[in-house]
């Protein structure tokens, strides 16, 4: 517990994203509105971090100063020991909404990435129909969508289209994948199938990743480290570990220790409320 | 027997039939072919005097697609810039409903003045009457894009020229072509109203010599050529419109569950 959410014991130079003292405010109907309070945080690679907290606690403007969708008020973002923007890095990134563009093929959407970020896009022509083709097929079939790339979205289900924007999302190897509440909109059964490929892909693909969500049980199930988040302003308040053994279970989810996590959280989350 | 099948035939039906009690309605009217030639009369005109009227055709429909693809060209590119930015959009629109408000008819005789009877007029007409409904759909499609959709293009660092040919664009198909289906039409208008009043080729002045000497089928045998010519440049681009923008018209396939 760490309220400053520095990750205790990372050092700047490991971190492969840092938020130093970024706030982030905007004007709303002539008044400023701080989105983001004076917020610090170093994410480690290949960690796996979440952002719980209420709406409107600026869980998705982290995850946009990250990928660089917004600026900073004031304070520093680091990716990779560099200013954002300073340096291309691979993001990929997973709304809520999956997305897809609806005139593209399942397939051809999952390779969209690759046709936008270098050092693909130069191979794009030439590789499409071998490399590519082969690459986001082997990704489609570890969600389960085999056989699914030359549908078009509106052919889905939600939760598949969901399946299709992760692979999309991970398909240029990212080094950071951002999922801004991804799961969000889809019922509880399909939700939890997708926790277990999402657990799947990172076992095997590492890359490091900030989720949001407002769900804590998905919070516990997924992440390494859980950041809560306060509204008005919005803020860290807390930074815990979730420390339970990989792969994770549904089953494993109602064990005590699971539970105790997520109901601190829960009381976490209330008292900021009450506070506020 | 299919339900589309049902729809063409049904279609098919109501047009002759309309033609058949066109007839009947001037058989049994004793109407004289000077007000209202019957449908066969017209036919056999047609038939007869085709290499008369065949170069006026040609004449309109060369005017016509030439306004057309110049309308295309102008109308694209005046819809990228419009469409770019919420910004241009709103402070575009008004001029863009000032100009197209304003009677083709009217621009003719300043055409004229400008560059003499004949083709350029005709050209131009079609042109200016085409490509008002193409720049505002163009731009409404662009204007229009969902900002999730661009969000995922930007955290990949996508220049704005890629997120506009990847998702603006293919975005503003549907509206393209639907404002080619109307666009069409008007060019044909265009060319046609020019004819009429500055030229001694195409349709619009074969119908002038004819009204002049009271042919009243054959003025009905160019409205007839005229109405053939649209629909069958309608149906070209409603096909092509098909094959690019299926995905917009989805109707009746059922998303899986």
């Amino acid at each position: 517990m760490n309220a400053s959410a520095l990750a205790p014991g990372l050092l700047r130079e490991e971190a492969l994203v840092e938020l130093e003292n970024v706030s982030v405010a905007y004007n709303g109907g002539g008044k400023t509105v701080t989105a983001l309070a004076e917020t610090s945080i170093r994410i480690a690679p290949g960690d796996f971090v979440a952002l719980v907290g209420p709406s409107g606690c600026g869980k998705s403007t982290i995850l946009k100063l990250v990928t660089g969708l917004i600026r900073a008020s004031s304070g520093f973002v680091f990716v990779s020991g560099r200013e954002v923007g300073a340096e291309p890095m691979r993001v990929g990134m997973a709304f809520q909404n999956p997305t897809l563009l609806p005139w593209l093929t399942i397939r051809d959407n999952v390779m969209l990435p690759l046709k936008i970020v270098p050092p693909f896009r130069g191979e794009f022509r030439a590789k499409r129909n071998t490399e590519f083709r082969d690459r986001a097929d082997a990704l489609l079939s570890q969600v389960g969508l085999a056989g699914f790339g030359e549908r078009f979205p509106w052919q889905l289900s939600g939760g598949m289209l969901q399946r299709a924007s992760l692979c999309r999302a991970l398909v240029h190897d990212p080094q950071l994948l951002m999922l801004d509440e991804p799961f969000g909109a889809l019922d509880q059964f399909t939700r939890e199938e997708l926790w277990a490929i999402m657990q799947e892909l990172w076992m095997t693909r590492k890359p490091t990743v900030l989720l949001v969500t407002h769900d804590l049980k998905e919070a516990a199930f997924l992440a390494n480290r859980i950041c809560v988040m306060q509204a008005r302003p919005g803020r860290i308040i807390d930074d815990s570990a979730a420390p339970f053994a990989r792969p994770r279970t549904i089953e494993m989810s109602y064990t005590p220790e699971f539970v105790a996590l997520t109901q601190r959280l829960r009381d976490l989350i209330f008292a900021a409320r009450g506070a506020a | 027997m299919s339900d589309s099948m049902k729809r063409h035939l049904a279609s098919a039906a109501l047009i002759i039939g309309f033609f058949l009690a066109w007839e009947a309605f001037c058989w049994i009217g004793h109407v004289s072919s000077f007000v209202l030639p019957r449908p066969s009369e017209i036919f056999t005109t047609l038939v007869k005097r085709l290499p008369a009227i065949m170069p006026h055709a040609l004449q309109t429909l060369y005017t016509t697609m030439v306004g057309f693809l110049l309308g295309i060209v102008l109308g694209v590119l005046m819809g990228m810039l419009v469409g770019s930015s919420r910004l241009a959009y709103d402070v575009a629109y008004p001029m863009l409903i000032g100009f197209s408000s304003i009677p083709k008819v009217a621009v003719v005789p300043i055409l004229v003045l400008w560059f003499s009877a004949g083709t350029v007029p005709a050209i131009l007409t079609a042109l200016s009457m085409c490509v008002f409904p193409i720049i505002v759909n163009v731009a409404t499609g662009l204007a229009t894009t969902e900002p999730e959709l661009e969000d995922v293009m930007r955290c990949l660092r996508a220049s704005k020229l890629d997120i506009l040919w990847n998702v603006g664009l293919p975005r503003a198909m549907p509206y393209f072509f639907a404002s080619l289906k109307v666009s069409i039409t008007l060019a044909f208008v265009g060319s046609v109203i020019s004819e009429t009043v500055a030229s001694n080729r195409g349709i619009g002045n074969l119908m002038m010599i004819a009204s002049s000497s009271f042919d009243v089928p054959l003025m009905f045998a160019g409205l007839f050529v005229l109405a053939f010519l649209g629909v069958a440049l309608y149906a070209i681009f409603s096909l092509i419109e098909g094959r690019v923008t299926g995905w917009a018209h989805r109707g009746t396939d059922l998303p899986m569950g």
